[in-house]
């Protein structure tokens, strides 16, 4: 079978690129998509302790759904607010809003 | 090298690129499409980890309702950054150093834990208990049933701020046309 480690490999390798996502991209509609990239790798390590450690306790899978629940509001508010802000302001590009910097 | 482990190394190889695509590819919409393949992938994770509930739940909601969202909002912002221009921050290369250390870290980690190795467990019992086991749990007021209603509250005010935040202000036609 399959060893736990290589899960968490590729978990933390999709995580990884999906800090990269959010930390470079202008657009803040990619920002976002590295956030789901990343939100994706901790339901896939939750689920991959759940199964190798302790699978007669449901804890993982339950947490796996908060965490899709979650993922569901965080993108359905987010992009409520870029196209609000698209509308007010012209703009998707995350260095341009700017209204509370100084 | 089983049959299992082939499919394993295969489906992550495709998963990685994918990602790598959905960070750097130049068109947003191509980048959530990537994404896409990305979650089916993702299922298919869950399906070799014996979790069906959640591999089909995976599919529901983030291929079926998340990355949908996803590139409405992009078609819907589509003219402003219209695949001109650079796509990432001159800073790039920061964050590409930072993710790099992340995952040397977590590589590190991962590697002076003997307990990672474990390469198998039995399942207690058939998926049927085990499904029926875990609606049981979300709705048992001993187990999880506090997390389970906050994270639907959560969705409702979610669902309600969506709606009120994206709504077109009062007495404009077609609010996003400018």
């Amino acid at each position: 079978m399959i060893p736990l480690w290589w899960f968490l490999a590729l978990a933390a390798a999709m995580f990884c690129l999906g800090i990269y996502g959010v930390l470079s991209r202008r657009n803040a509609i990619g920002i976002l998509m590295g956030i789901e990239l990343m939100l994706n790798a901790v339901i896939l390590n939750l689920v991959a302790f759940w199964r190798y450690l302790n699978p007669s306790v449901v804890s993982g899978q339950v947490f796996a759904i908060i965490v899709l629940a979650v993922a569901a509001s965080e993108a359905a508010v987010g992009l409520a607010l870029i196209i609000s802000v698209y509308r007010r302001r012209g703009t998707v590009v995350a260095e341009e809003i700017d209204l509370l910097k100084w | 090298m089983t049959l299992l482990q082939v499919f394993f190394l295969v489906t992550a190889a495709v998963m990685l690129v994918g990602s790598w695509l959905v960070v750097t590819s130049r068109r947003l919409v191509h980048a959530g499409l990537w994404l896409i393949l990305v979650m089916a992938g993702v299922a298919a994770m869950l399906v070799i980890l014996e979790a069906s509930f959640l591999a089909v739940v995976e599919v529901l909601v983030y291929i079926g309702a998340i990355s949908i969202l996803i590139i409405f909002a992009v078609m819907l912002t589509r003219r402003v950054m219209d695949d001109s221009g650079p796509q990432s921050t001159p800073m790039w290369w920061v964050a590409g150093l930072v993710s790099l250390l992340l995952l040397g870290g977590l590589l590190a980690v991962f590697a002076r834990m003997p307990s990672l190795l474990v390469s198998s467990a039995e399942l207690p019992a058939d998926q049927a208990t085990l499904l029926s086991d875990l609606g049981r749990s979300l709705v048992d007021a001993n187990r999880f049933v506090l997390p389970f209603e906050l994270a639907s509250i959560l969705l409702l005010a979610a669902m309600v701020g969506a709606i009120f935040i994206a709504r077109p202000e009062a007495g404009v036609e077609g609010g996003e046309d400018k």
